[in-house]
């Protein structure tokens, strides 16, 4: 800058302590604050010789002027600015602690967290409601939505399903083929391959791909548009967000895992048939093994299951989506609330189911 | 008047194939406000967002201070880029800051005031749009109004040389567009701040424009440019329906 402003003792019979000259801009306002700050509050300075001040400069004789600092000679003009910062009025004060005392968080932390379970129960009781409503008057669905959240859902996930259960097919077998192999049993890694993916994994891995991909977008555009207040546009068109938006998505869920898991289940066993014909079995010795060791039962236990995990990623996606705070921020933690969420409510369902499947002996 | 600071040349903008404005030309010299009007949909802020260079023109260039904003790169658009204060239509706050944050954000980043002076010009651009309490808030804890508030506080932070104000005072009250209108003025005249203005408020325009630029939708283009009270006299009916507030249908 070829005139930044300088601040320098005044000639000793002027009547001021200091004089201040030159542009007092930004940068300039940076080089002297700190110089500023260890003037004693009863300098006088002499500002004749300041011909620009912006907003940072202005801010700088704020800064002097409320501490009782005289500033004299000020171009009206640019007078005219300090005084638009009404420097006789104090600023407001320090924002208040943004961190509470542990045991205060430890509080809140509790009360979010029965507030999100009361929340998720109601949740669950609306929506099934809805859905058992459905059963009575199917025209209340708007199946245009519906078919779109399928495609969405459903036939648009098929190519990561398709490539994550294509990999889990020839870890699995090749992983296992190796060590059986040693004892020349690999033909039992058909057993293996076809109890574990359609009984546990081809269930577990479309519902956790479904989380990531289906249950993330849910609850980021239902939360979007709580955040640009679209939800309370539908609410006073007289429409009911749950059967409205919710209801759609939960039946796309329900449907398209189980179909998306009997794809996976397929392509994993594709998957290792190919890894098994590499050991020297035929395709057809596979096909042979798989089917004569798993039955029905297996099958359908594991599409039943698929289809619960299918209702609880939808579920979660639209509840975290729907109880989005305000803000940009909040989408993104809804989102994220909505797959670890889930995450966790497909654990505990496995679990659970894996004990009733047990009891009825599948 | 001084060289002019902006020069829009035969600028030809629009989205895709489509075009919105053609044949624009027009310079801003420095420390002058210019109001840009025009009925809602004429692309007003997109005429805006081409000249702070966030879209590239169909044709023609604009010139901050003789540099083409579509072709500089690298330093010289960041220099260029630098003497920019924006505030855009939607307010654009950042959602996951308080209204103080977003004002320091800038500072922190682009000048080598300390922390405390920091907070210190952070506050006094929230006292001047009268936002000094809200200071802790979060954008979304704010009205409509108010957010535009924090966002123009926001674009004044490092004082820039020409600040683009996209509809200030819509949705405020008349005393709060009163206001701004003379914080606007006053950041030409004391500061020799360049501003470019969108607006629709006829009291505004006349308040504080030195010249505006008139667009219109159907003629994609400019159709009267020059101080308010030569646009008052302008003959052209498109223009006249404007001040006299005419609906254009009977
Ligand atoms: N992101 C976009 N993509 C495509 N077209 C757009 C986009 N933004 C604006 N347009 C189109 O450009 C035209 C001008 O829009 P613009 O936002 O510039 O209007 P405006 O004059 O600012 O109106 P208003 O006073 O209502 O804000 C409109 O016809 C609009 O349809
Ligand atoms: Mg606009």
């Amino acid at each position: 800058m070829d005139n930044a402003a300088t601040l320098a003792p005044s000639p000793a019979d002027s009547g001021t302590d200091y004089t201040l000259s030159g542009e007092l801009d930004l940068a300039a306002a940076s080089q002297l604050w700190p110089q500023a700050r260890l003037l004693p509050d009863t300098t006088r300075i002499d500002a004749r010789g300041v011909n620009r001040c912006d907003g940072a400069g202005a801010a700088l004789l704020f800064d002097l002027a409320r501490r009782g600092v005289h500033i004299s000679g000020l171009d009206p003009a640019l007078q005219h600015l300090i005084d638009a910062l009404e420097p006789d009025k104090p600023l407001a004060g320090a924002l208040p602690p943004s961190k509470q005392p542990l045991i205060t968080r430890l509080g809140q932390w509790a009360q979010e967290w029965i507030a999100d379970l009361t929340e998720q129960i109601t949740f669950i009781g609306a929506a099934s409601s809805a859905l058992a409503g459905l059963v009575r008057r199917p025209r209340d669905l708007r199946w245009r939505d519906f078919l779109t959240q399928c495609e969405l859902t459903g036939a648009n996930a098929l190519p990561i399903v398709a490539l994550i259960s294509f990999l889990i097919g020839v870890i699995l077998s090749f992983q296992s083929a190796l060590p059986l192999r040693q004892f020349g049993a690999e033909i039992f890694v058909a057993n293996l391959l076809g109890l574990s993916l359609i009984r546990e994994m081809g269930p577990l891995i479309t519902a956790i791909l479904l989380a990531g991909r289906t249950g993330a977008a849910f609850a980021a555009e239902i939360g979007t548009m709580k955040v640009n207040e679209e939800i309370n546009a539908l609410v006073t068109f007289g429409f009911d967000p749950i059967r409205f938006l919710v209801l759609p998505r939960l039946l796309a869920g329900l449907l398209m895992a189980p179909l998306l898991t009997v794809c996976a289940e397929v392509i994993g066993l594709a998957a290792g048939a190919l890894v098994l014909e590499g050991f020297g079995i035929p395709f057809r010795t596979f096909v042979h093994q798989v089917t004569s060791f798993t039955d029905l039962h297996d099958l359908l236990g594991g599409l039943f299951k698929a289809a619960i995990f299918g209702l609880e990623v939808a579920a979660i996606g639209c509840l975290r989506g729907l109880s989005t705070g305000a803000g940009a921020s909040a989408v993104g933690s809804s989102t994220t609330r909505a797959v670890v969420q889930t995450l966790v409510i497909l654990v505990v369902t496995d679990g659970v189911l894996a004990v009733i499947y047990y009891q009825l002996g599948i | 008047m001084s060289a002019p600071l902006i020069r829009v040349d035969h600028l030809r903008c629009g989205y895709g194939e489509r075009i919105v404005l053609d044949e624009v030309s027009f310079e801003v010299s420095a420390g002058e406000v210019l109001a840009l009007l025009g009925g809602s949909g004429c692309g007003k802020s997109t005429l805006m967002k081409h000249m702070i260079g966030l879209y590239e023109p169909m044709a023609g260039s604009v010139e901050i201070g003789g540099d083409d904003l579509a072709s500089a790169s690298g330093d010289l658009r960041e220099r260029i880029l630098r003497r920019f204060g924006v505030m855009y239509q939607s307010g654009a706050l950042f959602g996951s800051m308080s209204v103080l944050d977003n004002v320091r954000l800038p500072l922190e980043s682009f000048s080598d005031l300390d922390a405390a002076a920091i907070e210190l010009v952070a506050r006094l651009k929230l006292r001047l749009v009268g936002l000094e309490d809200f200071a802790g808030f979060l954008p979304s804890e704010l009205s409509g109004g108010m957010q535009k508030r924090a966002a123009i506080a926001r674009a004044m932070a490092l004082d820039p040389a020409i600040l683009f104000l996209d509809e200030p005072s819509a949705g405020l009250d008349p005393v709060t567009s009163a206001g701004l209108d003379a914080l606007i003025r006053r950041l030409a005249q004391s500061q020799g701040m360049t501003i470019v203005v969108v607006t629709h408020e006829l009291t505004s325009i006349n308040a504080i424009a030195d010249r505006a630029v008139m667009l219109d939708r159907e003629a994609k283009g400019i159709i009267a440019i020059g101080t308010p009270a030569e646009l008052a006299r302008n003959e052209d009916i498109r223009v006249q329906r404007f001040f006299l507030r005419e609906a254009d249908t009977p």
